[in-house]
């Protein structure tokens, strides 16, 4: 499966914070492809704690494994995708 | 034997089997908090005992039947595999199946990728389609090295893929949950349905395993 040329590059934010998180620590700090957007749901970093929950947006991303794992991977073109909330998401230029 | 004789459970049993220590630590906060809330919910007839073992039963009674039978009417209705593939819930529902809340996708296994399932944070798992989900799935090991060496992982399961295949691992890290469509096996031309479910194992939803080849 080949990644898309002009597909929509995002970095995942390198935040450690305490609580009730869903954005896997081995996934912090990587660049990966948006995969498919999924709607809006209540942030659980808030929803866990009964207080009121904005929506925050959902999106699948798609990782190669190269970029999560270096020279460690087992194979670099294999992929990762995961669910990540758009708050932890920043958009990445295109290196032309 | 008098039942005031000393008596130690260790060593191997009269049949022959290692004594397992009887489980009479304290209760852990969480159990506590369950028994206290359970308890509450009782004593505002909020629900009643019955009811929750009811609904214990019914989640114990769940098995990985319900995603075979989708996963061989993909294999068989070229239509009903669009609709799978594009709102994996809808479809379970369509076949009738109560799949309450289940926010489904479902991910299709070809010759060049091959899917995995796994929840790195805890252990999320489609359980009203495909039951509960096997001990390994929740286990450190899987989540941890599932994500890192999925080939080495697929091994030990004893799926050996060919060099040209990419594996794709989804991490249901949120509000989604997985079903791997895996691919009909050869020589299964003019199975009925409910023959074709019958090769689908639940491994093979996951990822870590291939459906049964007909006999």
């Amino acid at each position: 499966m080949k990644l898309r040329a002009m597909a929509e590059r995002v970095r995942v934010a390198r935040w450690m914070p305490p609580g009730h998180v869903r954005t896997p620590a081995y996934l912090r700090g990587r660049v990966g492809e948006v995969e498919r957007r999924l709607g809006t749901f209540p942030n659980p970093e808030q929803a866990a704690y009964g207080l009121p929950a904005e929506p925050r947006e959902l999106v699948r991303v798609r990782f190669r494994a190269a970029d999560i794992w270096g020279a460690e991977a087992e194979r670099p073109d294999d992929l990762i995708e995961a669910e990540i909330y758009g708050h932890w998401l920043e958009p990445v230029a295109h290196q032309d | 034997m008098a039942h005031d004789a000393p008596f130690a459970h260790s060593g191997m049993s009269p049949s022959g089997h290692p004594y397992r220590p009887d489980n009479d630590e304290p209760l852990t906060y969480w159990q506590c908090m369950e028994i206290a809330m359970r308890e509450l919910l009782i004593e505002k007839g909020v629900t009643t005992p019955e009811e929750i073992a009811r609904q214990i039963e019914a989640m114990d009674a769940r098995s990985p039947a319900n995603g075979a039978a989708l996963v061989a009417r993909v294999w068989t209705d070229p239509a009903f595999r669009e609709r799978v593939l594009a709102d994996a819930s809808d479809a379970a529902r369509e076949m009738g199946f109560d799949i309450g809340p289940l926010r489904l996708i479902a991910v299709e296994n070809t010759d060049e990728v091959h899917n995995v399932i796994v929840c790195t944070l805890c252990s999320c798992y489609p359980r009203n389609l495909l039951g509960l989900p096997p001990d390994w799935y929740k286990s450190r090991a899987y989540r941890s090295r599932v994500v890192r060496e999925p080939r080495a992982v697929l091994r030990e399961f004893g799926v050996e893929l060919p060099e040209h295949v990419t594996i794709r691992v989804h991490d249901s890290t949120a509000e989604m949950r997985y079903i791997v469509i895996p691919r009909r096996p050869e020589g299964t031309e003019g199975m009925s349905e409910g023959e074709l479910a019958a090769l689908v194992t639940r491994d093979s939803m996951i990822g870590t395993g291939l459906p049964r080849r007909p006999e």
